[in-house]
């Protein structure tokens, strides 16, 4: 077996996954139903919705966090999946991880309950003033709060639950992020840096503030009812998408170093590309280019070429833009050819879990290959005709899948693609 | 292994803008620009006035971002220029960023009329939705959101080829250098801007230090005096960024080395009593740095790593030792990023090789090692 890709590079093997949505906890159950075609999204039950234009989330409401906020539930949601990914990898010991941490996390803020409560303790009784937010601060009785807002804290506690080596790199390219974390990943391990990389990408965002600001931009569907009829990528009447909760982690490791040790190898991250675009803060260049040269650079750096794509897994917001230009990429790079390659979105199910899709995505991708069955995409009622791509409609197919190409793209001009693989071609 | 050298440079602090202005003040040994009043009794090191026209020339742009952004925007265009790559368009389509940022800046008159509202509300959950419905700007959001500053830099200067942000306070500035460095060095990639900025003009950044006790309110001192009379550090609002390259890239295209990247090391040392000590000391000598070597120390005034830091730059026989929090502030994520800026200035401007320490307020422990180019 080959342990250097065509270009020398140590190949980059999976070992483990893990993952948490709202559709469950653990890579069985959401994968049964994920090819069950069944929704995690429901109406928001964490806050009141009164007032509001999206009243409807994936939200991971079975999983406990304390004080509940953003930080300490992506927190618990990166434990979980890294805690599967780790044991099906059996790399290392307990606490003892042989490698890096690079861990995609929502940006961190302070959040509405620990603002109410310094303006509590403030003592300003009419006219609450940052001054006084501060003085309560400066009481000192709310010292833990310092750490849990600190944008660096998942990733320690993280780290240390795990034992990674090194300084672990929290990070961020908006919707991108998971994806990203991996493609650090995959870079770590062929540079020779490391031989094993724990990657998360994890979000617990759901809060009225995050959701406002979606909603205040437009981009998130408000047909509420029924919730699990609202993420509708690829449809005509797509009107945005659906903010999801989760997390996902994959122990890379290179072959070499996963056969060493007998590992079992799950799949391998054959390539990456990645492609800034200069044009907009939330909207594509409307040529695609650099969703295009993303999607071709992913497969260039996998040594394969666009007709060894067996599978797109779409970004697929279900957000009007998105879903008309990654069809449009799709075509550019994979030709005619593209309208009979299946491309799905698991976010019609899952929802958008923003900082923590590329990696949910990468998982699912891997069960796809494993499984050699593709999860649909639901909700596909509408055909839209700007769109002529087989989208797998609202029932899993089964189907012998040995290359998957996984798209994400993210506000700031981040574009993300990675090529995963069964095999790496002889 | 190629060679990594620093190719721009670009700065922007309480110090002033530019390489020459922050020399001068390093030499100068003048009282560092403090704003005691608007935030007392706290204190930051404020900006120096910039004409954002220079380097973000459409007001368009300069009103989608918050300070924190538009510091690094500009800071990220000096260093462009000083690279000799502003106006080449192709390698700045090729050119590859690393950010090292936190995020936020809020809309504080909304907080507050919100937080005084809440408390008298029949529902205080329904409130909130028509508050935040009604009164956040849209764009503020994006204008918060991290990965924007890499956003706006992508917009304003052209530069595209990949962009990452990282985040986790200090050690995120020298992960970002670090990173990039080795993907430079394995051949990954043969350029990047990297850097950071932070806006330390905000009470929501004050207000998450002083949760922990973190910031210095008494009359200032330098950050080596606070630990006996106190512990805490000064914020100060930076930008920061280098242009780092392959050295053949750089010839090739002919641009001017001005110090070479000799080591980058990034821990995350348990913080035991003399844990940073001998953190310091271990990555000082895994870099294989010289007694010679000009520190530009990130401490931050906090007590007990700040006394730690210094033991080891003595014990190691650190001639020259200059504090940028004295010289503009802490500035975070920017903290590193600014002392190689300056580090690489240094260099060029004659110094056998400098040293960037960078022990966070809170966690994380790095060094960077910068040598002559030639």
């Amino acid at each position: 077996m080959a342990e250097r890709d065509k270009q020398g590079r140590p190949l980059v093997a999976v070992t483990g996954i893990g993952v948490v949505t709202s559709l469950g906890q653990g890579r069985e159950d959401n994968w049964a139903a994920l090819t069950a075609g069944r929704s995690g999204i429901h109406a928001i039950g964490r806050f009141p919705t009164e007032g509001l234009r999206t009243k409807i989330a994936g939200t991971v409401d079975f999983v406990e966090a304390e004080p509940f906020c953003a930080p300490t539930l992506s927190e618990r949601l990166a434990m979980l999946a890294a805690e599967e990914a780790v044991a099906q990898s059996g790399a290392g010991r307990a606490g003892d991880f042989p490698g890096a941490l690079f861990i995609a996390v929502p940006p961190v803020e302070m959040e509405w309950p620990q603002r109410e409560a310094l303006a509590e303790a403030s003592g300003e009784s009419d006219g609450v003033t940052y001054p006084g937010l501060l003085k309560a601060a400066a009481t000192g009785q709310f010292k833990p709060w310092h750490d849990l807002f600190l944008f660096g804290t998942v990733a320690d506690r993280v780290a240390d639950r795990f034992g990674t080596k090194g300084s672990p790199i929290s990070l961020s390219t908006a919707c991108s992020s998971g994806a990203t974390a991996i493609q650090l990943g995959v870079e770590a391990i062929r540079r020779g840096e490391t031989d094993a990389a724990l990657c998360i990408g994890t979000d617990g965002s759901v809060n009225p503030e995050s959701l406002i600001r979606f909603s205040l931009l437009s981009a998130l569907s408000t047909q509420n009812e029924p919730p699990e009829g609202a993420a509708k990528p690829f449809s005509k009447n797509r009107d945005g998408f659906v903010m999801g909760e989760g997390a996902a982690a994959l122990v890379l490791e290179s072959a070499e170093a996963a056969r060493a040790r007998g590992a079992t190898i799950l799949g391998y991250v054959l390539g990456c590309g990645e492609r800034g675009d200069g044009f907009h803060r939330t909207r594509s260049s409307p040529d695609g280019a650099p969703i295009v040269a993303a999607i071709r650079e992913a497969i260039e750096d996998a040594g394969l070429t666009p007709d060894d794509i067996d599978y797109v897994n779409a970004h697929g917001t279900g957000t009007p833009e998105n879903d008309k230009m990654e069809s449009m990429g799709c075509m550019a790079v994979i030709g005619e050819r593209m309208k009979s390659v299946p491309i799905s979105s698991n976010k019609s199910m899952i929802g958008h879990t923003l900082t923590a899709a590329g990696a949910v995505e990468a998982v699912m991708s891997l069960m796809t290959i494993r499984e050699g069955r593709i999860p649909p995409t639901i909700n596909y009622r509408t055909p839209d005709p700007a769109i002529p791509l087989d989208v797998v409609p609202n029932e899993a197919r089964d189907a012998s899948v040995g290359v998957v190409l996984s798209n994400s793209f993210g506000f700031g001009g981040q574009n993300t693609c990675l090529v995963l693989g069964a095999e790496p071609k002889g | 292994m190629r060679e990594v050298v620093v190719t721009g440079l670009g700065i922007v602090s309480s110090a002033g803008e530019g390489i020459e202005a922050h020399l001068a003040a390093l030499t100068s040994g003048a009282a560092p620009r403090i704003d005691a009043t608007t935030f007392a009794p706290y204190q930051v090191h404020p900006v120096v006035p910039l004409e954002w026209d220079r380097q973000i020339p459409k007001k368009s742009d300069q009103r989608q971002m918050e300070p924190w952004q538009r510091l690094g925007v500009y800071a990220a265009g000096l260093a462009l220029d000083s690279a000799g790559a502003k106006d080449d368009s192709g390698l700045k389509g090729r050119m590859h960023l690393i950010v090292a940022a936190g995020g936020g800046e809020r809309d504080y008159a909304v907080d507050g009329q919100i937080l005084t509202g809440i408390r008298k509300a029949e529902n205080p959950g329904v409130y909130l939705n028509e508050r935040l419905m009604g009164d956040l700007r849209p764009t503020l959001f994006l204008a918060q959101l991290s990965n924007l500053l890499a956003g706006n830099i992508s917009i304003v200067h052209g530069v595209t080829g990949a962009s990452r942000t990282f985040m986790g306070e200090e050690s995120s500035g020298v992960d970002a250098i670090r990173i990039a460095a080795a993907r430079i060095a394995s051949g990954q990639t043969d350029i990047f801007l990297v850097g950071g900025s932070y806006n330390a003009e905000r009470p929501d950044v004050l207000l998450v230090f002083e949760l922990g006790g973190f910031l210095w309110k008494k009359p200032f001192r330098s950050v080596w005096e606070r630990p006996p009379e106190g512990s805490g550090l000064i914020p100060g609002s930076a930008g920061a960024f280098l242009v780092l390259e392959a050295r053949e890239h750089a010839e090739k295209r002919g641009a001017k080395a001005l110090a070479k990247v000799a080591g980058v090391v990034s821990e995350r040392t348990r913080r035991t009593p003399g844990a940073v000590k001998s953190a310091v000391e271990r990555h000082w000598q895994a870099l294989g740095a010289a007694p010679e070597a000009v520190v530009l120390s990130g401490a931050t005034g906090v007590a007990g790593v700040t006394e730690e830091e210094q033991e080891a730059l003595r014990s190691l026989g650190a001639a020259t030792v200059h504090s940028t929090g004295d010289l503009f502030g802490h500035t975070v994520e920017a903290q590193a990023p600014a002392g190689a800026v300056l580090g690489a200035a240094l260099v060029q401007a004659g110094a056998p090789e400098a040293v960037v320490t960078s022990v966070g307020h809170w966690r994380g422990d790095g060094l960077i090692r910068l040598t002559r180019a030639e």
